[in-house]
């Protein structure tokens, strides 16, 4: 009883910095957060479209992400370029790693 | 000094193992088209024991009892039969400068589906029947065709109607640039792209005569002696060039451009692996 009476004090600082973290995530993105993670994201796509193996849905996340921005919507734009983003780097990641995996694959 | 005799003998050993490994793996990973063809055949023949050689150009009619019978009554009255008139039209059709599609082909483009595509050694690139029609019509100061549309299909609905039968021969010539052609076609099969993380031969090879959703997937092997086709999902008729774009965004990779290099070149490598095959062009898949 001592010992989660003693604990509550903890639970509660914890929820408190959780509640802060999730009001500054919340915290309305700007124009500048926007194009940083769009310039980002966009970079990541024409890595992707160099190596020959761009996501339709990365694509279509960089396309949300303008649509997003266009509309005063700077959070939403900020989202879709991140999604886009990682999604180029998954594909990135795809591509060097079939570079040579693709021959376990190989009827012989 | 025995020790050191019998390390200097191990050494040797071990050296001429590795040499022998090496040359193995090297032999292994050396382009080989005749051997390719014979084992891309083999694995097909093997899962499939019932199937005859030739029935695989039939593609998932040949891997479904029922959807054989719907393609048998289907064959009365083929879909493609419209693109078939247009397309005898079209390549029958002078141009305005009274010349025709005869005059670009071999044998008056009669009956050469099966050696398409080839290496040519000028242009030191693969071409396609597709790529053909359009360079004959640009030389010819015509407008060339959309590679994925109506007008492209129908012209080669044609040109592989009058071919049918005829069993693939693709060559190989004795030149760097098409074995290494051919090799890239061969890497672009089983590489694994997308959002999905599948290749041509994740479905093709792997999962043939399996159902994805409501189609049954078709083998790898005679795939493209069907081609051009008309498809029930597409209303229409569709041609390699549009094959291969609608795979690469199925998978949720965006499609390259119809006809660069990579396309051409694997459809140079999946022709190749199924030489002797017949023509079976135009086809209806479901």
């Amino acid at each position: 009883m001592k010992n989660s009476l003693m604990r509550l004090p903890a639970l509660v600082a914890l929820s408190m910095l959780m509640a802060a973290s999730a009001t500054s995530v919340r915290a309305a993105s700007s124009e500048d957060d926007y194009k940083a993670a769009y310039a980002a994201a966009e970079a990541a796509n024409s890595e992707a479209g160099k190596l020959r193996n761009q996501w339709t849905t990365a694509v279509s996340a960089l396309k949300d992400a303008k649509a997003a921005a266009a509309a005063g919507d700077f959070d939403k734009a900020v989202a879709e370029s991140r999604k886009s983003e990682t999604l180029s780097k998954a594909a990135i990641f795809q591509s060097n790693e079939q570079k040579d995996a693709w021959r376990k694959m190989e009827i012989r | 000094m025995r020790l050191s005799f019998r390390s200097a003998a191990m050494g040797v050993v071990l050296a001429a193992l590795t040499s022998a490994s090496v040359q193995m793996a090297h032999a292994a990973d050396s382009p080989n088209p005749p051997a390719d063809l014979k084992a891309f055949q083999k694995y097909f023949t093997d899962k499939f024991p019932k199937l005859k050689l030739k029935d695989f150009v039939n593609g998932p009619y040949s891997m479904d009892k029922g959807l054989y019978k719907q393609w048998k009554e289907k064959e009365e009255f083929p879909p493609y039969e419209f693109a078939l008139a247009a397309g005898k039209e079209m390549f029958e059709k002078p141009f305005k400068n009274g010349k025709t599609f005869a005059d670009c082909f071999p044998h008056k483009g009669i009956g050469i589906r099966q050696n398409y595509p080839y290496f040519d050694e000028k242009q030191g690139k693969v071409v396609t029947l597709e790529l053909a029609v359009n360079q004959c019509l640009e030389s010819n100061g015509e407008k060339p065709l959309s590679y994925t549309k109506d007008d492209m299909a129908s012209v080669t609905a044609y040109m592989a109607f009058t071919s049918r039968g005829k069993p693939f021969d693709i060559k190989i010539p004795k030149d760097p640039r098409a074995l290494a052609a051919y090799e890239n076609g061969k890497r672009y099969f089983y590489t694994r792209r997308g959002q999905l993380n599948f290749s041509c031969a994740t479905c093709h090879v792997q999962t043939p005569g399996n159902h994805i959703r409501a189609e049954i997937l078709a083998p790898a092997l005679g795939i493209l002696n069907a081609m051009p086709i008309y498809r029930s999902a597409w209303g229409g008729m569709g041609t390699t060039s549009r094959r291969f774009t609608t795979c690469n965004s199925q998978v949720r990779a965006v499609p390259l451009t119809p006809q660069d290099d990579e396309y051409r070149d694997l459809e140079y490598y999946l022709s190749y692996v199924s030489n002797g095959l017949p023509i079976s062009g135009p086809g209806a898949r479901p």
